[in-house]
């Protein structure tokens, strides 16, 4: 019965995980976030900072736009893989982690408590698993191949798809996790055998599909524009 | 580097779309994203951990909207839109800017 409902993205609100979860997640994030710091403390230069904050501007923007399933839900892209081609996995974990930040605190789009959950998704797992995906395809290819542009467009679809089944996982545990001594759930209610068809099923017939066009287009202009050329990540 | 900042801007500009387009097509909230109100129609009672949990933030601009907008009609709706679109990315991008400087400062 939920089906009707579908199944979205991975903003997962204040009160779907109980602590266990969201604690778990964010001591999943901290090193993470300490290893960010790390590496860009040792590689970032000056000249790529506008980049990296032009990257910050577009994911925001870009989650705005609801894509809608009619008479259903609504998701959006996220620009995750597009930016970890760009300027790396790394910056793009910490990009994405203020864009989560900022959503949470001052959109209420996102938990508070769920910011790790969120990070891990959205701004660790979309962009990794994306990228390597997306290095995989491309291999050697020349740089303005068409080859490269369809890796990128099938990383951003693999790389939204992993962290929707990551929320799925996260928010379908709930019920196993926490609830009172009669066996009623305290947090998200659904078990995984809904929660995990629900955000998949959606991803995959299209908000995968939404990231894959918003990579691929980006991608080319770029390409076309001749604004990618010296980007090493690519 | 100057033309993507305006591509960003037109994006900005054109971001109601996002709330237009499911509106028309009667799309509800994403999934998994409901509030208590909602969580209750849907299984007929609110978890108490969600109920308490769920009222923790004190958004600014709740949903991309100005507060008390919620009941505005959608004209109304998207110009807050679009004004969170202007704060929304320049705080972004104004703290990757500071945190940018910070890393690439050696």
């Amino acid at each position: 019965m939920v089906f009707i409902f579908g199944g979205d993205i991975v903003h997962i609100p204040d009160g779907y995980l109980g602590p266990q979860t969201y604690g778990i997640m964010l001591g999943i994030m901290v090193p993470l976030w300490v290893k960010v710091s790390r590496v860009l403390n040792k590689t970032l230069k000056m000249s790529q900072v506008p980049l990296i904050a032009l990257g910050a501007a577009f994911s925001f923007v870009i989650m705005m736009f609801n894509v809608p399933i009619p008479g259903g839900t609504t998701g959006h892209a996220v620009g995750g893989v597009l930016l970890a081609i760009l300027i790396g996995p790394w910056a793009t974990l910490l990009v994405i982690t203020i864009v989560l930040v900022i959503q949470a605190i001052i959109f209420g789009d996102g938990g508070i408590t769920a910011i790790g959950a969120n990070c891990f998704n959205m701004a660790f797992i979309l962009p990794f698993v994306g990228y390597y995906v997306y290095k995989l395809i491309s291999r050697n290819s020349p740089l303005n191949s068409k080859r490269r542009i369809i890796a990128a467009g099938i990383g951003g679809y693999i790389g939204l798809n992993v962290a929707a089944l990551f929320a799925g996982i996260e928010l379908g545990l709930q019920p196993l996790i926490s609830h009172s001594s009669k066996g009623v759930p305290l947090y998200s209610p659904y078990p995984l055998s809904i929660t995990v068809p629900a955000m998949l099923g959606e991803h995959l017939l299209l908000f995968g599909w939404i990231e894959a066009i918003v990579t691929m287009a980006a991608f080319a202009y770029l390409l076309r524009a001749n604004l990618i050329k010296e980007w090493e990540y690519a | 580097m100057r033309r993507l900042w305006k591509v960003i801007i037109l994006l900005i500009i054109l971001s109601p779309l996002g709330i237009i387009i499911p509106y028309f097509l009667r799309a509800g909230s994403a999934w998994g994203e409901w509030g208590p109100e909602k969580v209750k129609e849907l299984i007929g009672y609110i978890p108490t951990g969600l109920e308490k949990l769920s009222s923790l933030g004190r958004p600014l601009l709740p949903d991309y909207n100005f507060k008390g907008w919620e009941e505005k009609p959608l004209i109304h709706q998207s110009f807050s839109y679009i004004v969170s679109g202007f704060i929304g990315v320049s705080i972004v991008v104004g703290i990757t800017f500071l945190i940018g400087k910070v890393f690439s400062r050696r």
